[in-house]
């Protein structure tokens, strides 16, 4: 019998794209960097300076950049979804923030890194995406509303992590590179953690996807539908909060691209998150690679943050978005 | 038979429903009517557990639905809210979200329900939408689309919400045409309605809750020749018959 197939022409290019824009983002930022020598020479001759540059600290930093990528967009998507906010993502919402301060804390006691420290991370935005989501909820507050209590929180958390580096000043976690963003201290120590963190949360998500669709129509269709909707939202913002928090703790406070993706993706392609939720994974990380990779090369030797690269793109595009008005849902 | 048996419920600790009970027929339309904040709409809640309730049997077939996991509740009743979120999806891909109750691991719809959903949209004639983005359409369009995703929920009991609240009065009627059609193959409808007229006109039977008390239940003609409505509503209701149909009209009782 005939039955209605997706339309799946216009994704799969969306999907192609995407692969191959992660795949020369890799190999782009394993080739280039401050130095300039023959991969293909050093490459498997590990005693060589060259070959630990490639194997200790480009390899690492462009895994880093692309996990790190896909987490915040992802994240960025499902705090979007959950929130039925456009205008939500990690950082503006206050949710780096209080991974930060959870880092900058568990730095001060003397966690410097590995699951310590992304769980601490997780820990801190759990709690703030918990505290401006029951917020949300408890005061039925407008899309604006929210965004306001994030710059709030942004503050409010800022304070906390300041007031730790200065009365612990050798807590160095919150160098001007953590505060915006910079992957030149991601070491295997922290990446391997986060990344299984990243990756299976990812999974989980994906599996999710339609459950982030129902509760997209509203916590009374959703219910109407057989949806748990208050354990479903809970397990959402854990899933978010941990690719939020793992990803402040290899690279710090990176912000924008958790909204940036999503909408971007969203409007080339689609919102259903079976597609959105692998979309943004791809295209973050690609995203977030040449963004390092550039800030790498364009003043070599030396090294711009990849945060300012990333906000110089970031904040005239949350202009644009808000001068759009297609911050959120509409109601019938 | 659908008997709503002593519903007690209402929003955390403020009571709503007091001893709330009556019936609907399958195969017809029940509107509940009421004042604004008469309990309508968290009566129609109560009845999918939308809304807990604190005692009271919802009993489908001698079955109590409300002892049902809420997944379970959805196979058995859908609801359509009156306030809708308009996601950017596609009008299929929202219909096939009324297969989301029968949805096992791993979480995937599959041929069987993208061919109920074909079903579904041929019959409420939106095939030609199936890939427009429900923000696209007009509300008419919207709520036919809202239906569609009801219908292929595949549930005896459908519940609305105001279902023709924003609606110009073409499309306030094609949505209740759909609706009869509903009916008309079996389903329970149980609707709330805010316009006298609309529910006297075209409903099998009327519930009357006033204060989260039902009042009286009663086909419209019983309804109306018992004056209860101008008690309820403080209004006068006048009927004319034309082409042999009752036709209702409202008017405030002081002009």
């Amino acid at each position: 019998m005939k039955y209605l197939k997706e339309n799946k022409f216009k994704i799969e290019y969306i999907y192609i794209i995407g692969i191959l824009m992660l795949l020369i983002s890799f190999i782009l930022g394993i080739l280039l960097g401050a130095t300039s020598f023959n991969i293909s020479k050093y490459i498997f001759d590990i005693n060589t300076p060259e070959a630990r540059i490639i194997w200790f600290v480009r390899f690492p930093r462009v895994m880093g950049s692309i996990l790190c990528g896909a987490a915040l967009s992802v994240s960025g998507a499902i705090i979007q979804g959950v929130l039925a906010n456009r205008l939500a993502s990690p950082s503006i919402i206050g949710v780096n923030a209080g991974a930060a301060l959870a880092v900058t804390i568990a730095t001060a006691f003397g966690f410097l890194g590995g699951w310590r420290l992304s769980l601490f991370a997780f820990i801190g935005a759990f709690i703030t995406v918990m505290i401006v989501s029951l917020g949300a909820k408890r005061w039925g507050a407008s899309r604006g509303t929210v965004i306001l209590m994030g710059v709030a929180m942004n503050s409010l958390l800022g304070a906390m992590s300041s007031t730790v580096t200065t009365f612990m000043p050798n807590v160095s976690v919150m160098s001007n590179d953590f505060k915006i963003g910079d992957f030149s201290s991601v070491t295997y120590a922290k990446l391997i953690p986060a990344s299984i963190v990243i990756i299976i949360s990812i999974i989980i998500l994906y599996t999710l996807a339609n459950e982030l669709d129902v509760l997209t129509l509203g916590d009374e269709s959703a219910k109407g539908l057989g949806l748990n909707v208050e354990v479903v939202k809970v397990i959402f913002l854990m899933l978010a909060a941990a690719l939020a928090g793992v990803s402040v703790s290899i690279a710090g406070l990176l912000s924008f691209v958790g909204l940036l993706i999503p909408h971007a993706i969203r409007n080339i392609s689609t919102s259903e998150s079976r597609h959105l939720i692998p979309l943004c994974a791809l295209y973050g990380g690609a995203f977030v690679t040449i963004c390092d990779t550039f800030s790498r090369i364009v003043f070599a030797p030396y090294e711009l943050p990849v945060g300012i690269i990333m906000a110089f793109i970031g904040a005239p595009f949350f202009i644009f978005i808000l001068y759009k008005g297609k911050g959120g849902h509409r109601n019938a | 038979m659908l008997e709503i048996r002593n519903i007690n419920g209402g929003y955390n600790k403020k009571q709503v429903l007091y001893d709330v009970s009556f019936y609907a027929q399958k195969g017809k339309i029940t509107s509940i009517l009421g004042p604004n904040g008469s309990g309508k709409s968290t009566l129609l809640k109560s009845l999918c557990s939308i809304i807990p309730v604190t005692s009271g049997e919802v009993l489908l077939d001698n079955k109590n639905l409300l002892s049902l996991p809420q997944n379970e509740i959805a196979q058995k009743i859908a609801y359509l809210s009156q306030t809708k979120q308009i996601p950017d999806i596609s009008v299929k891909r929202l219909v096939l979200h009324g297969r989301f109750p029968y949805l096992n691991y791993p979480r995937r719809y599959k041929e069987k329900d993208y061919i109920i959903v074909n079903k579904v949209m041929e019959k409420m004639n939106i095939l030609d939408l199936a890939d427009v983005p429900i923000s696209k359409l007009s509300g008419g369009q919207q709520q036919k689309a809202y239906l569609a995703m009801a219908l292929a929920q595949d549930t005896d009991v459908i519940l609305l919400d105001e279902p023709t609240t924003y609606l110009d009065i073409s499309f306030q009627l094609q949505v209740i045409k759909e609706i009869k059609n509903l009916a008309n193959d079996g389903k329970y409808i149980l609707m709330v309605l805010h316009d006298i007229s609309l529910a006297l006109e075209n409903s099998d039977n009327i519930v009357l809750i006033k204060d989260g008390t039902i009042v009286k239940q009663g086909t419209p003609k019983n309804i109306y020749e018992s004056n209860i409505l101008e008690k309820v509503f403080n209004v006068k209701v006048a009927r004319v018959e034309i082409d042999n149909k009752y036709h209702y009209f409202c008017k405030t009782k002081n002009t």
